[in-house]
C-alpha cells in the first residue's frame, strides 16, 4: 500500500493506482473528459490535471501513478484555472448550440462546463464548419461537435480492429475522419456503433428515427407492430433511472402499449425459431458434407464485416436471417394474414440494442413481398428511452404486461441471445437433444459464457466430438475468421457477435457501458433464462405452432423463402 | 575563446573519407572501449557529467544506466538528428562535416549498454546530410566499425538510417519513436520512459547528435579531465548556432560559461549594418526573447533552467531594432500552431487563440483583459501540455511578458474592456 | 518505376511506411500520392487506408494533391525572415506568376512555405527538389529558376 495525501487527506491505496482512481476510491471526484475506463489511456484532454508538490507543471491524474509520500491538490486555484481554460479552449472550437444537440443533458462536455461554472468564454469561436455525414442509415457523424478526445478511434481500432477512423492532419486542423475525409458509407464501416456509445459529445450518434415512429403511431390507417430484442429488457431500465442489470420486460411491454403500438411482440420468439432453422442447417451441413465451420448470422455488424472484409468465407455463414428479420418477414406475411391487413398498412418497428440493425432492416433482400421492407423502423434502446421521456411516463412505476400472441411465448434459450455465447448455448441445448435423443447433462454451458474474448467447448454428437467456438468484438472475431479463411479452423460451429459482451454491449445501448455494466447485464440475462419455464427452443409451443400452421418444416420451402437469405461481397476496391 | 573538442575536424578533413577520420584519431576511442569493462565506460561518462545537448540537459549517464539495467534481447540506440528548431543547424554541421564521430559515439554507447541495433533519424529536409550518412554507414560497415564482430571483437551492432517527412515535433523522444515505427509523430503518455518501453516496445536510448559525438572525446581524454572543461555543473563544450542580424553567422564551439554577449560580439563580430541589437532569442522558437541588458548571462544549463524550455540547444538568434517584437512572436506562435501534433487540447487549441490575441496587440486593439488572457493562456499551456512542444512553445510569450511588458501595455487600449 | 515493382522492394512492415511513401512521391513528376496508390500501399503494408491517410496528412513532405515538377519550399522562420526572405517570396511569386501554395499552370513549379530548413547561417534559404539554396538574393533566385526552366525539354 502507498500512503499519500490528496487535498490534505491522508490516504492509503494499492501500488500502481493512478491519482484519479486513488481520489475516486476516496470520494474525491476529479473531472475527466477523454478518460474512459475500458479504453486505452489517451491523456489528451488534460482536464484531469492536478498539482503535485515538487513538480513544476501540472500532471494528468489519469496517467500518473501514486508514489509514497506524494502530496496532491486536486482543487487549487492553479488547477481550477487550468481546467477552466482548457474547457473554454475546447468550447471555442465546438458547435456549442446545446439545445439543438441530441446529446443535450447527456453530454460529458456540457456537464463538465457546468460543473466548472463556465458561464462565458474568454476565447473567440474558431470553429470552421464542416459537412455532416448522414450517408448511412445507422450513424451520423457531426465533426463540428468533435472534441478530438480519441475514444472513437481507440474503440474502432483496438476493440473492433477496424481502424476506420483516424486523427488526420495536425495542429489546429487536426480532425477525426475516415480515409480521405470520406463518409462512413464509403468505408468498410460495420455500423456497430461502438464509437457512438463512447463519444462524450454529440459528434457520433445513431440516426434518430423517433419522430418517424411518433408519426406512424398516430397514423390512423396504420397498424403498428413492435418487436423487442432480448438484450433491451436488461438495459433499458438503466436509461430510465433503474439500477444497472434491472430486468424490465413487463414494464417495457406496458410502456410500448402506452406509446400506442397495437401489438407488442417479442423478438425472442424468432430467436427460438432461429435456433430451429440454424440447428437444422448445421445438422444438414454436417451430414451432407456441407461447408464447415458454419458461422452464426444474427449479428448485422458481423455480416457487414464479413461482406466487406472476408467475402471468401460468406458460404460459411448460416443462411438464416437474424431474429429481427425473421420476425419482420413473419409479421408481414403470416401475421398480416391473421389480422387481414395489407403489408403496406402495417408498420413494423424494432427496439434493438444495435445501430447496425438500422442498416440491416434496409437491405434489399429484406422485402418478403418484394416491395415493402419487412422491418420499417429500427430504434435503439437509447431512442426508446428518449421516446419514453418525451411521453412523460414514470417508467419505474409501470405495471407489468405480458407480450402479445402469437409471438409472445418464448424460452430461456432465446433470452440468452443477448449475451456473448448465448446463441451457441441455445443452439447446443437443442442440437444435442435432437441428435443424441437425450437432454444435456447440464443445461448451462458455462464454457461459452463470460467475457473472455474467445471461448470454446466440445460436445459429443452422435458419437463424434465436435468443437465449437464463440467470439465477441471484431478483433477477436478476426482470429477465428482468419482460421476459417485459411482453412485451419478446428471448429464445426462458430458464434460471432460484433460488440464486446454481445448485444447487451451493443452500440445502441444506454451510455456509459463499461465492463462492469456488461457483467451486470449478462447476469440479468442468465437470471431471466433460469426464471423461464421452458429453456430449450424446440420445446416452445409457439414455434411448434407456427411450423404446424404456416411454415411446414424447418428448412422447408416457405422457411427458405421467408427465414433465409444470402450474402454478397461488398469489398471496397 | 573557441575550444574545439568535437568540431576540430570540421572543415579540415574530407567528411566522406573514412581514412581522413582514422588518420585524425578516429575510431581510437571505440577500440579503447571494446577493451574496457562496460561498467568502466559508464563510469567515465558519469565522471564527465555530460548532459544531453538536445536542449533539456538531462545527465547522459543517467539515461545510459537506465538502458544498461534493462535486460531482454533487443535494445535500441537512436540518434536524434531531427534538428527542426528554427535557428539551430549545429547537428547538420556535425553530420555534414564529421559524420563518423556520430557512428563511433553510438557504437561505444551500444557496447556499454549492450544495445544491439541503432537508428539515426534525420529530418527529411536535410537532403545532403542524409546522403553523407548513407555513405558513411557503408564505409563504416566496410571497415568493420559496424556490423557483426566489430573490429574483430565479439560485439555486433548496426545502424539504420531513417528519414523524417516534415514534422518538427518528431524531435520529441516518443514522437520520434512513433515516426520510426511508421506512424504520425504524436507523443505517448510518460511514464514509461523510452529507456524501459521505447521503440517497438523495447528499451531505447535516444541521444542528440551533439551528445553522441562527445562520447569518443570523453573516452579519449577521460571523464574526469572532460569534467574540468566548462562550468562545474555544466561541463564540456557547446556548439552554438549563431544566426539573425549578426555579422559572422555560423556554428561555434565554446566551453560552457562564456557569456552570450561575447559570443555575439566577439565570435559573431557584432550586429550587421551598424544596427542596434534589440533582443536575442535563445535556443530557437521554443526559447525566450531576452533584452540587451541580459546578454552577460553565461551559457550554462543551470542558468537556462529558469526559462523552463529547451533553451539549451544552443541557438542564438540576434534581432536588431528594425523588427517588431509582436510580428516575430506571431511568427513563433504560427510555427507551433503549424507544428503541433493536434493530440492534446492546450496545444491544439491554444496556439489558435494565441494567434488571435497577438493579432489584437499587433492591431493595437487589445484590452487589459486581453493582456490577462494571453498571460493566463500561455501559462496554462506551459503547465498542462502533453509534450515538450506545447510546454515550451509559450516561452516566447512568457519571457516577453516579463522583459518587454511595456510593449504589451503600450499596445493596450486601457480604456476598453 | 511501376508501383508494383517499387512495393516489392519494401517489406510488409508498418515501420517502412513513411520511407515507402516518400519513395513513391520521389518517383513521380507531380510528387503526390493518389487514392489508388494509398489503397495499394495499405494492402502491401497491412494497415487501413485511414492509417496511411493519417500519415500523409501529418507530414508536410507528403501530399494528397498533385504538385509541380519542382517543389520550391521557402523558409518562413525568424532567422530567414529577418534576413529578407520576404523579398525572395515576392521575387518567386512574380517570376512564376503564382501565389504561395499554388502550382504553375504548366505543372513545372509549386511554391510552398517551409518550417526552418536549418540553413540559418546563410539566409535566406529555399529547397527545390532535394537541394537547398542559400544566401539568396532576387538575382540569384532568377538565375536558379531559369536554370530549372532550361532543364525540361
Amino acid at each position: 500500500m502507498i500512503q499519500l495525501k490528496i487535498n490534505n487527506i491522508e490516504l492509503s491505496v494499492p501500488e500502481k493506482t493512478t491519482i484519479l482512481n486513488a481520489a475516486r476510491m476516496n470520494n474525491i471526484n476529479i473531472p475527466t473528459l477523454c478518460y474512459y475506463p475500458d479504453l486505452g489511456l489517451q491523456s489528451d484532454c488534460r482536464i484531469c490535471v492536478v498539482e503535485i508538490d515538487g513538480q513544476k507543471g501540472l500532471a494528468t491524474s489519469c496517467s500518473t501513478k501514486v508514489r509514497e509520500g506524494m502530496v496532491v491538490k486536486t482543487n487549487s486555484p492553479r488547477v481550477l484555472n487550468a481546467r477552466k481554460t482548457i474547457t473554454e479552449l475546447i468550447l471555442s472550437n465546438h458547435d456549442a448550440n446545446c439545445t439543438a444537440c441530441p446529446k443535450n443533458l447527456k453530454c460529458e462536455l456540457q456537464s463538465l462546463a457546468n460543473k466548472l461554472g463556465i458561464d462565458q468564454n474568454r476565447f473567440e469561436p474558431v470553429l470552421r464548419v464542416k459537412p455532416i455525414d448522414t450517408s448511412n442509415p445507422s450513424l451520423i457523424r457531426n465533426p463540428n461537435r468533435c472534441i478530438k478526445c480519441g475514444r472513437c478511434i481507440d474503440v474502432c481500432k483496438n476493440v473492433q480492429g477496424m481502424n476506420v477512423l483516424e486523427l488526420m492532419g495536425r495542429g489546429h486542423d487536426a480532425e477525426i475522419t475516415p480515409a480521405y475525409g470520406r463518409f462512413l458509407s464509403d468505408e468498410s464501416c460495420t455500423y456497430c456503433g461502438q464509437c457512438a456509445s463512447v463519444c462524450p459529445v454529440g459528434a457520433i450518434i445513431e440516426n434518430d428515427e423517433t419522430d418517424r415512429v411518433w408519426k406512424q403511431l398516430h397514423d390512423k390507417d396504420k397498424t403498428t407492430i413492435v418487436q423487442v430484442a432480448p438484450a433491451v429488457r436488461v438495459s433499458l431500465g438503466e436509461a430510465l433511472g433503474l439500477p444497472i442489470g434491472s430486468i424490465v420486460t413487463g414494464k417495457l411491454v406496458t410502456a410500448l402499449k402506452l406509446l400506442g403500438f397495437h401489438y407488442v411482440f417479442d423478438t425472442d420468439f424468432t430467436a427460438d425459431l432461429t435456433i430451429i432453422e440454424e440447428g437444422h442447417e448445421l445438422l444438414h451441413r454436417v451430414t451432407n458434407n456441407g461447408v464447415l465451420p458454419m458461422i452464426t448470422s444474427c449479428c448485422p455488424g458481423w455480416i457487414n464485416y464479413a461482406e466487406q472484409r472476408y467475402p471468401s468465407i460468406l458460404s460459411h455463414i448460416s443462411t438464416c436471417k437474424s431474429p429481427q428479420q425473421m420476425f419482420g418477414a413473419l409479421a408481414k406475411t403470416y401475421f398480416t394474414k391473421i389480422i387481414q391487413k395489407e403489408p403496406k398498412d402495417v408498420i413494423v418497428v424494432s427496439i434493438m440494442p444495435c445501430t447496425a440493425k438500422k442498416y440491416e432492416a434496409k437491405r434489399d433482400e429484406m422485402k418478403s413481398d418484394g416491395i415493402h421492407q419487412d422491418v420499417d423502423i429500427v430504434l435503439t434502446t437509447r431512442e426508446l428511452s428518449k421516446m419514453l421521456d418525451q411521453m412523460g411516463v414514470d417508467f419505474a412505476k409501470l405495471d407489468e404486461t405480458p407480450f402479445d400472441n402469437p409471438f409472445g411465448i418464448t424460452t430461456g434459450a432465446a433470452a440468452i441471445f443477448g449475451a456473448t455465447g448465448g446463441v451457441m448455448e441455445a443452439a447446443l441445448r437443442t442440437v444435442y437433444e435432437v441428435v443424441n435423443h437425450q437432454p444435456l447433462e447440464s443445461i448451462e454451458l458455462t464454457e461459452v459464457r463470460g467475457l473472455d474474448g474467445i471461448k470454446e467447448t466440445s460436445v459429443e454428437l452422435g458419437g463424434n466430438v465436435y468443437r465449437f467456438a464463440v467470439a465477441h468484438s471484431l478483433s477477436n472475431a478476426k482470429t477465428l475468421v482468419d482460421q476459417v479463411s485459411n482453412g485451419t479452423s478446428p471448429y464445426t460451429f462458430i458464434e460471432i457477435m460484433c460488440c464486446p459482451g454481445g448485444c447487451i454491449g451493443g452500440g445502441g445501448q444506454p451510455y456509459g457501458t463499461i465492463q462492469k455494466t456488461r457483467r451486470d447485464r449478462i447476469e440479468a440475462t442468465y437470471l431471466l433464462d433460469q426464471s423461464m419455464p421452458l429453456r430449450k427452443s424446440h420445446e416452445s409451443p409457439a414455434v411448434k405452432e407456427i411450423y404446424r400452421a404456416f411454415l411446414g418444416e424447418p428448412l422447408g420451402e416457405l422457411s427458405h423463402k421467408l427465414l433465409h437469405t444470402h450474402y454478397h461481397s461488398r469489398q471496397h476496391t | 575563446m573557441e575550444r574545439k573538442l568535437i568540431s576540430a575536424r570540421c572543415g579540415v578533413i574530407n567528411p566522406l573519407s573514412i581514412d581522413d577520420y582514422i588518420k585524425t584519431g578516429g575510431y581510437v576511442a571505440l577500440r579503447k572501449a571494446l577493451r574496457m569493462e562496460r561498467i568502466e565506460i559508464l563510469e567515465e561518462i558519469s565522471d564527465s557529467k555530460l548532459r544531453g545537448r538536445g536542449g533539456a540537459g538531462f545527465l547522459t549517464s543517467t539515461k545510459m544506466m537506465g538502458l544498461a539495467k534493462e535486460s531482454g534481447p533487443m535494445k535500441y540506440i537512436v540518434c536524434n538528428a531531427d534538428e527542426g528548431e528554427p535557428g539551430n543547424f549545429k547537428d547538420r554541421f556535425l553530420i555534414e562535416n564529421d559524420p563518423h564521430q556520430i557512428i563511433e559515439g553510438m557504437a561505444i554507447i551500444a557496447f556499454a549498454t549492450r544495445a544491439n541495433h541503432g537508428y539515426i533519424y534525420v529530418r527529411g529536409e536535410y537532403d545532403h546530410a542524409i546522403e553523407v550518412l548513407q555513405w558513411t554507414l557503408l564505409e563504416a560497415r566496410k571497415h568493420k566499425f559496424l556490423g557483426n564482430n566489430i573490429m574483430d571483437s565479439d560485439f555486433s551492432f548496426d545502424i539504420e538510417l531513417r528519414s523524417g517527412a516534415g514534422s518538427y515535433v518528431c524531435g520529441e523522444e516518443f514522437a520520434l519513436i512513433e515516426s520510426i515505427e511508421g506512424k504520425p509523430g504524436r507523443t505517448r503518455v510518460k511514464p514509461p520512459f523510452p529507456t524501459s518501453i521505447g521503440l517497438f516496445g523495447k528499451p531505447t536510448l535516444i541521444q542528440n547528435v551533439e551528445t553522441l559525438v562527445n562520447i569518443p572525446a570523453i573516452l579519449t581524454m577521460g571523464g574526469k579531465a572532460y569534467s574540468k572543461i566548462g562550468m562545474p555543473n555544466c561541463t564540456g563544450t557547446k556548439l552554438i548556432s549563431l544566426s539573425g542580424n549578426v555579422k559572422n553567422k555560423g556554428v561555434y564551439e565554446i566551453p560552457f560559461g562564456i557569456s552570450i554577449r561575447k559570443v555575439i560580439f566577439e565570435l559573431g563580430g557584432g550586429i550587421e549594418n551598424n544596427k542596434k541589437l534589440k533582443m536575442v532569442q535563445l535556443g530557437g522558437a521554443c526559447g525566450p526573447f531576452i533584452p540587451e541588458y541580459m546578454l552577460d548571462m553565461l551559457i550554462d544549463y543551470e542558468r537556462f533552467e529558469e526559462f523552463e524550455s529547451k533553451t539549451g540547444a544552443g541557438a542564438i538568434i540576434v534581432v536588431d531594432d528594425r523588427f517588431d517584437l509582436f510580428d516575430l512572436m506571431l511568427r513563433v506562435v504560427r510555427f507551433f500552431e503549424h507544428e503541433s501534433c493536434g493530440k492534446c487540447t492546450p496545444c491544439r487549441e491554444g496556439h489558435a487563440q494565441l494567434v488571435i490575441l497577438l493579432q489584437k496587440f499587433i492591431d493595437k486593439k487589445a484590452s487589459m483583459k486581453d493582456l490577462i488572457s494571453i498571460e493566463s493562456l500561455a501559462r496554462v499551456m506551459h503547465q498542462t501540455a502533453l509534450c515538450g512542444l506545447g510546454q515550451s512553445s509559450p516561452t516566447a510569450i512568457i519571457s516577453t511578458l516579463r522583459y518587454f511588458r511595456d510593449e504589451y501595455i503600450d499596445r493596450c487600449d486601457i480604456w476598453t474592456n | 518505376m511501376d508501383l508494383t515493382q517499387l512495393l516489392a522492394q519494401y517489406p510488409h512492415e508498418e515501420n517502412r511506411l513513411i520511407d515507402l511513401l516518400l519513395d513513391i512521391q520521389k518517383q513521380k513528376n507531380n510528387h503526390f500520392i493518389s487514392e489508388q496508390e494509398i489503397q495499394m500501399v495499405a494492402k502491401h503494408i497491412g494497415v487501413s487506408e485511414a492509417k496511411v491517410c493519417s500519415v500523409i496528412s501529418f507530414y508536410t513532405l507528403l501530399s494528397f494533391h498533385p504538385r509541380g515538377r519542382y517543389v520550391i519550399q521557402i523558409c518562413r522562420d525568424i532567422p530567414c525572415h529577418i534576413n529578407h526572405s520576404a523579398s525572395i517570396v515576392g521575387t518567386l511569386e512574380q517570376l512564376l506568376g503564382i501565389q504561395m501554395g499554388q502550382t504553375t499552370q504548366n505543372g513545372l513549379f509549386s511554391l510552398e512555405y517551409s518550417s526552418c530548413l536549418g540553413h540559418c547561417d546563410a539566409p535566406p534559404s529555399m529547397r527545390i527538389d532535394g537541394r537547398t539554396y542559400v544566401h539568396l538574393t532576387p538575382d540569384k533566385v532568377k538565375a536558379i529558376i531559369s536554370e530549372y526552366r532550361g532543364r525540361t525539354p
